[in-house]
């Protein structure tokens, strides 16, 4: 597999890397049979992500794109990082080879899914319906699927 | 510990033996003649030829006129395979050739049998238990009228058992006379093979596995076993395997498998360095063992560990200078996960989380503290970032 300087350098030293005790927002996506899980906490105070936090089952890919998912949202707003793309993760990592594209996608879901999370503690159901009829990552099936 | 290179895969392939490549280097730059010349250069490359035929031949307990070059062992495999089955069938008037293999032969196999799938074939592939071994009576009561062809591998690639080929042999032919091939490609050069003790029609290995280069192998057929040619054109190997022979590599293959022989004086010290390598591996918490606990590989030390995937285990440890490999599904192209591992009933969440290391007798007593060292330094690691180990 080769993959780009940017992808080893946040696989080799991931950003990012815990969990948040007082988190608001959380949310996990993937699914263990696949071999790919991220989980994703957020701090968001005054609608900004003041702090944020990621935990990965995966390959190279899977933990570089959780870590640079997080490091392109942090401190940013909140419809900011509803504005995320997997697109953009793959840019920001120099790219991701054809069979790792899944990973990326994984790493947009998991940020909106913790996001849903977050209007829901919030009490914006609507928001948070919005969000989770959008995303169809809890899907069982990201490397043997054909969905992405 | 200061950091180290340690070579740990060699069943993906094997560093050549400086003497086999001296040896190889002789037929490429003074002795390169094509064995089919009558010319006295080419003469003489056929008598080399031939003296390697006859020395692999006595590595295997075989007669020389049994042994055929080919380019490597999956050319040996299709042709075995397909050679085989396509005589029997034709013989015995055999209009849906069946053919019974297991399900952890390796893809040189597996995927030929697909191939002849598409073509109306029909096949079986068995079952192995929690230790990857095949069974005997399982082989035996999947023969039909039509089956044509049966395919057990010698040693696995992956988890290393090592099946009772000889006993499997013995219950086939105590049924019908059906071809029998063994895929000996990591059993040959690491344990003894003895074609007459094991009673098959046919064997396959390889030259880069056992210290040769790569893109030689060799298929053992037994004397009266039919076999239809895979690739037509001149007369080289008796008319059954056609191309000009790799002479070089021949002799290169003829060498290393001498040396490889001569080394099963060292296999008590390889075994404990791989025992010492499973027990200091193992000690990890929810760490297992893969294959069978002892009648396996010598050098094969392989393992699937919770929580984690192999990948990111794989890159860390070549970061730290240690190469090794894994099934994991993420590592493939196909994304899908190891079917050996699969096969022996290990959850497919787990089989993502496989390692194998495979040392041989150039691997240090040293080299093996290092890998236990930082496999578990890594595996914690990993295990510290995934939101399905105990975080």
């Amino acid at each position: 597999m080769e993959y780009s300087e940017k992808v080893m350098d946040h696989f080799m030293n991931p950003r990012n890397v815990g969990t948040i005790a007082d988190a608001n927002a959380v949310g996990e996506v993937g699914n263990a049979k696949c071999g790919d899980i991220m989980k994703i906490f957020m701090k968001i105070e005054n609608d900004i992500i003041e702090d944020i936090k990621f935990q990965t089952f995966g390959c190279c890919a899977a933990i570089a794109t959780s870590s640079m998912a997080t490091e392109l949202i942090k401190g940013k707003t909140v419809s900011d990082a509803l504005n995320l793309t997997n697109k953009a993760v793959i840019e920001a990592l120099d790219g991701l080879p054809p069979v790792k594209i899944h990973c990326s996608v994984l790493a947009e879901e998991a940020v909106k899914a913790a996001l849903a999370n977050y209007f829901r503690n919030i009490g914006n159901i609507a928001e948070a319906e919005k969000l989770e009829a959008a995303c169809d990552s809890c899907c069982d099936g990201c490397s043997s699927c054909d969905k992405h | 510990m200061e950091k180290r290179f340690v070579y740990a895969d060699n069943a993906a392939t094997t560093k050549v033996y400086p003497e086999v490549a001296q040896e190889m280097l002789t037929y490429l730059t003074e002795e390169y003649g094509n064995p089919s010349s009558l010319h006295s250069m080419g003469q003489r490359a056929k008598k080399a030829l031939e003296s390697a035929r006859e020395r692999i031949a006595k590595c295997i307990n075989a007669e020389p006129s049994e042994i055929f070059f080919t380019s490597c062992g999956t050319e040996a495999d299709n042709w075995a395979i397909r050679g085989a089955s396509a005589v029997y069938a034709k013989v015995n008037k055999i209009e849906k050739p069946h053919i019974i293999t297991t399900k952890i032969e390796h893809h040189a196999v597996l995927h030929t049998f697909k191939a002849l799938e598409n073509q109306g074939y029909e096949v079986t592939y068995v079952d192995v238990d929690e230790n990857g071994k095949v069974s005997p009576e399982a082989i035996v009561s999947a023969i039909k009228d039509n089956t044509c062809l049966i395919t057990v591998m010698y040693a696995n690639n992956e988890m290393g058992t090592i099946e009772p080929i000889a006993d499997i042999v013995k219950a086939v032919k105590a049924v019908r006379n059906i071809p029998f091939l063994t895929d000996a490609v990591q059993a040959v050069g690491n344990i003894p093979v003895d074609v007459k003790e094991l009673g098959v029609d046919m064997l396959s290995f390889s030259g880069h596995k056992i210290h040769a280069p790569k893109g030689v192998g060799c298929l053992y057929v037994k004397k009266g076993t039919r076999l239809r040619n895979l690739i037509e054109g001149g007369a080289q190997e008796r008319g059954k395997r056609a191309g000009t022979e790799a002479v070089a590599s021949i002799m290169a293959m003829a060498k290393a498998l001498e040396i490889s022989i001569e080394k099963f004086s060292e296999t008590d010290e390889l075994i404990k360095k791989r025992d010492r390598l499973i027990e200091g591996v193992t000690s990890l918490p929810d760490t297992l063992l893969t294959g069978h606990p002892t009648e396996r590989l010598p050098g094969n030390a392989s393992f699937v560990f919770k929580g984690i995937e192999g990948e990111g285990l794989l890159f860390l440890l070549s970061s730290m200078g240690i190469c090794a490999s894994t099934g994991s599904a993420c590592s493939s192209a196909s994304l899908e996960p190891s079917h050996v591992l699969t096969s022996m009933g290990i959850p497919v969440e787990i089989c993502h989380g496989s390692l194998r290391l495979t040392i041989s007798h150039e691997t240090s007593f040293d080299d093996i503290e290092y890998m236990i060292e930082k496999v578990r330094m890594v595996v914690e690691r990993l295990r510290m970032m995934s939101p399905i180990y105990g975080n």
